[in-house]
């Protein structure tokens, strides 16, 4: 096995192009898992730590053409949770939320955004939120660069749009525009992979509501019935109290918008029933945020 | 390959180092550094906690080939001699907080590393920043109980 420690971008894609199946690794949470156990030998590794501008973030300002009406969060490939947390929790508090739950302070310190979305596990903690903020994957190989939508990058169970000598270079997310909540299911506050996740984002200016699923279906998803019916319902002018009806019909519809299994760490019933508390509860702590704003 | 790295501020060379094996089998088996602990090699467990470039890591999952240059303490670097102890250490003894010791060396390096930047944390700050940590004896009370300790320890010290 290879171990190759590029110092620029362009290395990085040449080694990734050079070697079919060399793996990236920044900070090792899932790929040293595998090498430890001897579950998965690749030929080589391509060490993305060495790069200085994949561990930084910077925020792309509203009429700078950005392309999003709003400000973006620009998040480099080798970004920690740790950082997320400390300093992004403003600008993206549902992925600052979601980051909280990841693992414990060792594995936050070291483990990325991008090597969730490159494992492309459908337990990932950053899936809902990014779902729910409409992030964008900007990837690129030598053959150049494009930008993959986050409704686009999840296409099966640990498969990812990355084609074989791509790499993540950075993810766009945009900045909340209105309250965002993140809720998680599992045997203990730290060290679980989730049994269902969920997040939600409010956009009060254009009165929309957004949502990601995590650990409830082949790839994480959207819950779209769910999010036009709340959208709908929400009564975003007068801003009264969220009518439990509402809560309750909104986490019906996320539930029905899961196609849960049975594994070890719980059963499709169990997963549909916390989708739906899950959902009616972050949409009433988003809610009264913003009726309270 | 050859690995060369900073640890506890000594200089260290390894030679024949397979860069996918753990930081932790480089500390363990080619510098018998046997502080830091191997149990789960999956980062679930804490006891191969090390700062990593300052920063606390479980060492079973950084490459060795990224280690290469960068600067590690282990337990065996947090006292300042090799007869002192480290208050934090001091206050584990003092607690009761260790029993068969497998945990300790990750939870001395997480709890150090808590009471450098907390000067009284609260019990759900200590639970909080110590929730990578395992430890299958004491039940974590006596752990807490050190932790409050050493911290209240270094705020009389320093007023």
């Amino acid at each position: 096995m290879d171990f190759i420690r590029p110092s620029t971008w362009q290395e990085a894609l040449e080694a990734r192009s050079a070697v079919p199946g060399a793996v990236a690794i920044a900070g090792g949470t899932d790929v040293m898992v595998e090498l430890n156990f001897d579950h998965h030998r690749p030929p080589a590794l391509i060490d993305l730590t060495g790069i200085a501008e994949l561990g930084r973030w910077r925020i792309d300002r509203a009429g700078d053409g950005n392309g999003s009406g709003g400000d973006t969060v620009r998040l480099g490939a080798t970004v920690s949770y740790t950082t997320v947390i400390d300093e992004l929790a403003e600008q993206l508090p549902g992925l600052a939320l979601a980051a909280r739950t990841v693992g414990s302070p060792q594995i936050r310190n070291r483990g990325t955004v991008a090597g969730n979305l490159g494992a492309g596990s459908p337990a990932g903690d950053s899936h809902p939120p990014l779902l729910a903020s409409g992030a964008t994957v900007e990837v690129e190989s030598v053959r150049g660069a494009r930008s993959v939508p986050i409704d686009d990058f999840y296409t099966g169970v640990k498969r990812t749009a990355l084609a074989d000598d791509e790499l993540i270079r950075e993810i766009i997310v945009p900045a909340a525009r209105g309250p965002q909540q993140f809720s998680k299911i599992g045997t203990r506050n730290a060290m679980v992979i989730a049994v269902c996740s969920f997040a939600v984002a409010l956009d009060p200016r254009e009165r929309t509501v957004t949502t990601g699923l995590g650990s409830a279906a082949p790839t994480p998803r959207h819950a779209s019935d769910a999010e036009s019916y709340a959208a709908e319902q929400l009564p975003w002018h007068d801003r009264d109290p969220l009518a439990d009806a509402v809560a309750r019909r909104f986490g019906e519809l996320v539930a029905a918008a899961a196609s849960p299994i049975d594994d070890v760490r719980g059963q499709a019933d169990y997963r549909s029933h916390a989708l739906s508390v899950m959902a009616r509860r972050t949409l009433g702590w988003a809610w009264e945020e913003y009726r309270c704003a | 390959m050859r690995l060369n790295l900073t640890i506890n501020g000594a200089r260290h060379t390894a030679d024949d180092v397979w860069p996918g094996e753990s930081l932790l089998y480089v500390l363990r088996e080619r510098l018998g550094l046997a502080g830091s602990k191997n149990a789960c090699e999956q980062g679930e467990c804490g006891s191969c906690t090390v700062y990593f470039d300052g920063t606390p890591a479980c060492s079973c999952l950084i490459a060795a080939g990224q280690a290469d240059g960068h600067d590690v303490v282990t337990v065996e670097g947090i006292a300042e001699g090799e007869d002192a102890l480290h208050p934090v250490q001091q206050a584990f003894v003092d607690a009761g907080a260790v029993q068969c010791g497998f945990c300790t060396p990750g939870l001395i390096v997480a709890a150090h590393n808590l009471v450098e930047r907390h000067d009284d944390p609260s019990d759900e700050e200590i639970r909080e920043e110590l929730a990578g940590n395992l430890c299958r004896c004491t039940g974590y009370e006596k752990i807490i109980d050190a932790v409050h300790l050493a911290a209240e320890r270094k705020q009389e010290a320093g007023s």
